[in-house]
């Protein structure tokens, strides 16, 4: 740093051309963050754009429900998988689902762990976020069964009459678990870190309706030391208790691959890939709600570009590790010198599903490495692209992990191929049109951006708070 | 019934035709279905049903089989006849009868021209599985495919129900009454203008019957039709040895066999008797003192013989008659030369041929197909003769038929008749002649002929093509309801008699022919006896002997005596050899599954993967590789919606079909073949319109073959339903898992199939899992295995294994258990094909189970892996996670669950019939296990060895599948498990497979390959 200074003190006193940016834009005060955050929830009238995509998101939820009346008096045959393709688009989109909600996890737990400030005004967001994608990611291991009407209670350990416990050897039951573990802690953690805002817009409601359920949810919240002192305790354990989940579920959910003797499957790297993976979709998520959200909202100066860019950050160093994985898949293939996985890799590059390689190459490996430039990180309208990319790469990844290793196993005799039907895309589509509908049903009812937590990153703030 | 000329209009029953005018009278709402108006209203009647719920691309045929087809049962029911049915336990039960405990009845079936013995199984009064009666020489205890097939047809819910005249509803009264007229009119005229038309018959009664009708009726005449009747071995042995003779092989003597278009193992009465016999000679787990026999196969076509073969040559037509001259000459024959293939490795196998069949000359069989003309037949039988085979390896009879097929009593004489306008009254018994003739013959025009023949009577099982230009159609008894008799393929005699009353009031022929004579009263049963009385010896009692007959199922000692008979050397000798006509043949074969459509409307045998190509629902324009290239016809392209190629014009005599092309390595170049039995116009709802009908083409000279085709692209893509989607096969070999070697190589090395350096026990953590009462295992010897798909039947037939229809199949949901994996080996222009039977591997290490989250797979204390259809959820992770793929997954409500369809009274009572949305999988056939134990421990004693026997194992004609104690060290698998030839499957998985493979042995010439068909040796071809 040849621009550097030594100061007075012996530390290294920044060139302000070098200082980070501010996470929260100069000029705000406790009270104009709460007049800008608590405005977006009831308080104002509501966007026309609101209306507009509330609309599209209830069409494409009308979808879900289509699809699911058709596949509970129909079956399963109405989507796509068969043998020896058992699972497609039913799992590719559970997994990316599961994925997806990573972020929130990482921005809330380990963030906080690592005292990065700069979550602050994306945190809850993000939570809520991982919360959407957790419903919709439920509604697969369910509906893809071949009967749902079972499944839901049949994979839950209870005590019953016919004195019959899950397996539980078998990885769908430790999903079972890892998921519901997850999208609980999840929820607690999300509502807790709300607690102090929901009693902000308790205090500012005006008619009794809101009054009496933003009420109900503040829990009795009064601002007083005891409360802070209780919450920010409880608020630093349960992001304790989070913190193994980030790693946890998605190396659980990359058991059901790993697990399995299928080559392309059987994979030790995969718990750590898939992490990896998860949070690299997730943020790509976060990125493509936030920026539009940001310019919807007009919350420039809460969502400041250092949050972007560090988001993209994030991004970049995760996807680095994905391409590792790519390479490694690649690497050990050949390495292993068995027939099988050689077979499995050469005919997932080269053969007929040659297209969702290319894809996967293009959107998680050449895209998001732009990310290397400063100038892309900070163009939001090409991070939201990248972010785009990112989300159907990973897509296509568990596309790849799962088409491409099944369709042409062991025995030729019994290859495939697979190939969605309209119902496998009207559910996926209807689970975005879920996704969609809780997210601003979520701006719309609660604040979206953590006022609390936006306070004590004002610059005023900084000496008041620990964390 | 005075007005015996009706207007062909009136005839016809239902306007389905072009003019798609609503039928004014229908009989039933099952007829007016075939309407559109009714089929859209039963759509939006039935909306779970609609279509628009489910993929369009998807199942609008499984809907036809089972959607339609029993939502108009219960339909119809409520407007029709309903059985009333009360339930009431028996007041005093019949001997013997124990519910839920199945009888088996002896009894024959004529699936394929002659009869195979078989012991069907019943359940309380309902056949429901066919086995095979191991004393009767057609059977051996195994059945083919045909007869497995035939319980489905007795159920059919499409079986024509009623007799009726023109369209209207009649009785058996009615009918009887209406024929007397004409019959006292005929019988002034001696008969003059009646004929009788029958497919083959062998039974002596119906025989006797005819014989006595024939002489009331001196001037009648009796005709034969039926596709598969060996008119032109029979014309062959007229020529060679002066009289109809029928050749019965000998196996065992046989160390040289060459086929000339011979398809011995896949078609004709006598095939699951060759194979039994061909197979022994083929398998075994030391050098033997006996040699392994060697098969020469000259194909003009393809078949499950010519995959079997050591070398085969895939020829011309004109070129198999070609390599018979040249044969005939080398032995000795005044012949002159024929056409011969242009290869030059055709050439040096036909040289290598003729040299082994001279060092073994009364040891060689020649044998030629029905295919082939008369004369090559007849050259045939004189070669055999002249190198002293003739009685050793190839046996001379009397034929079975009681009435060979021959020039006089043929269609064509009947049509030309007809056309003339000399038949007044005409009784077809049986079979299907309007779809089954060829148009040539004149048949189909002159039944159209509203002018000619003023009776014309069918009896028959469906209400078909024919019953449709007939003035009256009696329902036809089916084999498994009346008694009757016929003859095996070696003339053994057996009575066959009925398991259940007729479904839907069913005559059988000799109730039609007795009421001719004149007795309409006497059932079929009192006829048989009658016929019977002279048969059985008078010293002995016959109500002795004749329940003994009945009970054994056959009359011992029955089987005809050798002929003795010599060629009469004349001027058919100095035929003109024939010559390749033109630069493309087209072939035409019986369907390996439908044979002439007779099982168009069964959807098992629709269903089931034709051996070499393994297209299902279908019939194509089979084409070698290069013939393909000529034609520019791609190759089948994959995809998860069925396997698509390119529709072609076949154009040959000046007529055309439109037909999808299917490319499959080994077919003769110049040479496209197609199957019989396909585009049936009224068959049942099963397998209506299903393929394309090529009668057309054919000539009633030459129908096997005709010269002078023509193919063109049309353009137009179709979706196949293929099985085995997958065109490369090139690592077989490296992937290990079919092992195959030469019979020289096997000498040098009996365990040449053991993959050195693969580990053979792999380490575990955990001590073994103790086995310490039974443990069950199979194995299934390659070397025996011809491919002829028995097993796939048997199994569906056991476990209530559903069909799904041809959409289903094209999206990767076919649901047999069990598979026949079919491997090309070598260049595609030749290949070596085997075949390898796969159901589950019951792994000991099952990767299955694992991880079913609701522990619906598990393990038994037996090694069994269970399937529990009650706890499964379907979540299809144990297919995913099977190495094997052997699981099938029902992706809809492929059973029939919801209607009272006469298809249900087929399920077998012992084997849960799968819902929707479960996981099912060869399950060993437990319940043939769990009934064995439950004897076993009734009688206090172990299971004994052979006691259970797996529905495969029991129909397999070669004997190639095992199943036993592997805790027994005496039980035969246990035994298959020591040979050096044993191995398992994808061994270093280390899942433990406790079903094994014996490797497959080939006998090739080994001057003609030195080293040839190395183990690892493997090549890609697609099929």
């Amino acid at each position: 740093m040849a621009s550097s200074q030594i100061s007075s003190l012996g530390t290294p006193v920044m060139d302000p051309k070098y200082a980070p940016l501010p996470l929260v834009a100069p000029g705000h005060t406790n009270d104009s963050v709460t007049e800008k955050i608590a405005h977006m929830t009831m308080e104002k009238e509501t966007p026309r754009a609101w209306w507009l995509t509330l609309l599209v998101a209830l069409a494409m939820l009308g979808g879900l429900g289509t699809a699911i009346l058709g596949l509970l008096f129909v079956g399963i045959g109405l989507w796509g998988p068969n043998v020896p393709v058992g699972w497609g688009m039913d799992i590719i989109n559970f997994v990316w689902w599961i994925g997806i909600g990573h972020a929130g996890t990482l921005i809330s737990a380990i963030l906080l762990l690592f005292k990065q400030r700069w979550r602050n005004s994306i945190n809850r967001f993000a939570e809520a976020m991982t919360l959407a994608a957790v419903l919709c990611a439920l509604q697969y291991p369910l509906f893809h069964t071949g009967r749902p009407w079972l499944a839901f209670y049949w994979l839950l350990p209870y005590p019953n009459t016919m004195g019959l416990w899950p397996n539980f050897r078998s990885p769908l039951i430790w999903d079972v678990f890892a998921v519901s573990t997850y999208g609980l802690v999840s929820l607690l953690f999300w509502y807790v870190g709300m607690i102090p805002d929901l009693g902000t817009l308790r205090d500012r409601a005006k008619n009794r309706i809101s009054k009496v359920v933003y009420g109900m949810l503040s829990m009795g919240w009064r601002n007083s030391a005891r409360h802070w002192s209780n919450y920010e305790k409880a608020y630093l354990l349960l992001a304790g208790l989070s913190t193994p989940l980030v790693l946890s579920v998605h190396s659980v959910v990359s058991f059901d691959f790993a697990v399995s003797l299928i080559p392309g499957w059987h994979t030790t790297i995969f718990p750590p890939y898939f992490v990896a993976g998860a949070v690299f979709a997730g943020f790509a998520m976060v990125l493509n709600l936030a920026i539009p959200l940001r310019w919807l909202y007009r919350l420039e100066d809460v969502i400041t570009m250092r949050h972007i860019e560090n988001m993209a950050k994030v991004m970049l160093a995760t996807g680095l590790i994905v391409n590792y994985g790519y390479f490694m898949e690649l690497f050990m293939a050949w390495y292993s010198g068995d027939f099988f996985e050689r077979y499995m890799m050469k005919n997932r590059v080269l053969g007929p599903y040659w297209w969702s390689y290319a894809a996967l190459m293009l959107c998680n490996v050449i895209v998001p490495n732009t990310l290397w430039w400063k100038k892309a990180r900070t163009n939001t309208i090409w991070l939201f692209i990248v972010s785009l990319f990112v989300g159907v790469g990973m897509w296509l990844e568990r596309f790849v992990i799962i088409v491409t290793s099944l369709y042409r196993d062991y025995m030729p005799s019994s290859w495939g191929y697979y190939k969605a039907t309209q119902f496998d895309w009207m559910f996926f589509i209807g689970t975005g049109g879920l996704f969609l509908t809780l997210m601003l049903l979520f701006v719309r009812f609660l604040p979206a951006v953590p006022m609390s937590e936006v306070k004590m990153i004002l610059p005023g703030a900084e000496g008041r708070v620990k964390r | 019934m005075s007005d015996v000329h009706i207007p062909i209009s009136q005839v016809t029953r239902v306007s389905k035709g072009a003019s798609g005018a609503k039928p004014r009278f229908w009989r039933s709402l099952d007829e007016l279905a075939g309407s559109e108006d009714i089929k859209v209203w039963l759509h939006r009647e039935f909306p779970e049903k609609a279509s628009e719920f489910t993929d369009p691309e998807g199942r609008r045929q499984f809907l036809q089989l089972m959607g339609a087809s029993v939502a108009l049962a219960g339909l119809s029911s409520a407007c029709t006849r309903q059985p009333a049915e009360a339930i009431v336990p028996y007041a005093k039960a019949p001997e013997q009868f124990i519910p839920g405990k199945p009888v088996y009845f002896a009894t024959v079936l004529s699936t394929d021209g002659a009869a195979q013995g078989v012991l069907v199984e019943s359940h309380m009064g309902r056949p429901t599985k066919i086995e095979g009666n191991p004393d009767h020489p057609g059977s051996l205890g195994s059945t083919d495919h045909f007869a497995q097939a035939e319980i489905l047809n007795l159920y059919d819910p499409d079986r024509s129900k009623s007799v009726t005249y023109r369209t209207e509803t009649q009785t058996w009264a009615a009918f009887v009454a209406a024929i007397r007229p004409v019959l006292d009119a005929q019988k002034a005229l001696k008969g003059e203008g009646l004929r009788l038309l029958t497919p083959t018959v062998t039974s002596p009664t119906l025989a006797g019957q005819i014989a006595e009708l024939l002489k009331q009726y001196p001037l009648a005449k009796w005709h034969v039709h039926d596709p598969i009747a060996r008119r032109n071995a029979m014309d062959g042995a007229r020529l060679a040895f002066g009289r109809a003779l029928q050749p019965v092989y000998e196996f065992s003597e046989a160390d040289v066999i060459i086929s000339l278009d011979a398809d011995f193992l896949g078609l004709g009465g006598d095939k699951v008797a060759n194979a039994r016999a061909f197979s022994a000679r083929r398998s075994f787990d030391t050098v033997a003192d006996r040699e392994m026999n060697r098969l020469y196969m000259v194909e003009s076509s393809i078949s499950v013989t010519g995959s079997n073969a050591d070398h085969r040559m895939a020829v011309r037509a004109a070129e198999v008659e070609g390599i018979a001259r040249e044969l005939a000459s080398a032995v000795g024959l005044p012949v002159e030369k024929g056409a011969l293939p242009a290869s030059a490795m055709a050439k040096s196998i036909v040289e290598a041929m003729i040299k082994d069949a001279k060092v073994r000359p009364t040891r060689t069989l020649v044998m030629v197909g029905e295919t082939q003309p008369a004369f090559v037949h007849a050259l045939g039988f004189a070669i055999n003769e002249k190198l002293g085979s003739l009685g050793t390896t190839l046996i001379l009879t009397e034929p079975v038929e009681a009435n060979p097929p021959s020039a006089e009593n043929s269609i064509e004489a009947l049509s030309t008749d007809m056309a003339a306008g000399k038949v007044g009254a005409l009784f077809i018994l049986g079979g299907n002649p309007v779809a089954t003739a060829v148009p040539e013959s004149g048949f189909v025009s002159a039944m159209k002929d509203q002018t000619k023949v003023a009776l014309r009577v069918h009896l028959g099982l469906f209400d078909d093509e024919t019953s449709e230009l007939c003035h009256w159609h009696i329902p036809e008894a089916h084999a498994l309801e009346t008694w009757g008799d016929a003859r095996a393929f070696d003339g053994t005699l057996s009575v066959q008699q009925p398991l259940i009353a007729p479904l839907y009031d069913g005559k059988s022929s000799h109730e039609l022919v007795q009421s001719l004579l004149g007795d309409s009263t006497s059932t079929s049963y009192q006829i048989v006896q009658a016929a019977w009385k002279s048969r059985i010896p008078a010293a002995a009692n016959f109500d002795k002997g004749w329940r003994r007959i009945i009970h054994d199922g056959l009359v011992p000692a029955s089987a005809f005596p050798a002929a003795v008979a010599k060629t009469t050397p004349g001027a058919w000798m100095q035929a003109e050899p024939a010559s390749n006509q033109g630069d493309l043949d087209v072939a035409f074969r019986l369907d390996p599954n439908i044979l002439d459509g007779r099982y168009a409307n069964n959807g098992w045998m629709q269903e089931l993967p034709k051996p070499l190509t393994k297209l299902t629902w279908d019939n194509a324009v089979l084409v070698s590789p290069k013939t393909a290239k000529r034609f520019s016809i791609p190759e089948p392209e994959g995809s998860a919606r069925g396997s698509f190629v390119d529709r072609v014009r076949l154009e040959v005599g000046g007529q055309s079909v439109s037909m999808p092309a299917w490319i499959v390595p080994g077919h003769p170049d110049d040479v496209v073949t197609v199957h019989l039995g396909g585009g049936r116009k009224r068959s049942g709802k099963v397998g209506q319109g299903v393929g394309v009908d090529v009668q057309s083409l054919r000539t009633a000279g030459s129908p096997w073959v005709r010269s002078g085709g023509q193919v063109t692209r049309d353009g137009t893509r179709y979706g196949m339903g293929c099985t085995q989607d997958h065109w490369k096969m090139e690592d077989a070999s490296e992937r290990g898992l079919l092992r195959t070697g030469s019979y020289e190589e096997f000498k040098a090395n009996p365990g040449f199939a053991q993959h050195p350096g693969q580990p053979t026990e792999m380490g575990s953590l955990y001590p073994a899992h103790p086995y310490n009462g039974n443990k069950w295992g199979m194995s299934i010897d390659l070397s025996a295995c011809i491919g002829c798909n028995a097993c796939i039947t048997a199994c569906q037939s056991e476990n209530n294994i559903a069909v799904v229809g041809k959409e289903q199949i094209m999206m990767g949901r076919e649901m047999q258990w069990l598979r026949i994996d079919r491997y090309y080996e070598g260049d595609s222009e030749s290949p070596a094909v085997h075949h390898q039977p796969v159901p589950c591997m019951q792994c000991e290490n099952a990767s299955c189970e694992v991880v079913c989250p609701v522990a619906a797979t598990t393990h038994s204390d037996e090694g069994l892996n269970d399937m529990v259809y009650n706890r499964c959820v379907g979540t299809r992770y144990c297919s995913n996670n099977c190495a094997y793929k052997v699981r099938r997954f029902n992706f809809f409500l492929y059973s029939d669950w919801d209607t009272n369809s006469s298809l249900t009274l087929q399920k077998n009572p012992d084997v849960t019939v799968r819902s929707r949305g479960v996981m099912e999988k060869c399950t060993y056939c437990v319940q043939r296990v769990n009934e064995a134990r439950i004897n076993s421990k009734n009688e206090g004693r172990e299971i004994r060895e052979g006691e259970i026997k797996t529905a495969c194992q029991q129909v397999c004609p070669t004997q190639a599948i095992v199943f036993g104690d592997l805790n027994n060290a005496e039980s035969a698998v246990s035994k298959k498990k020591a040979s050096p030839r044993n191995y398992v499957l994808l061994q270093e998985i280390n899942t433990k497979p406790r079903t094994s493979y014996l490797a497959s042995v080939r006998n090739p010439n080994p001057e003609l390959h030195p080293g040839a068909s190395e183990p690892t040796e493997g090549e890609a071809h697609h099929g």
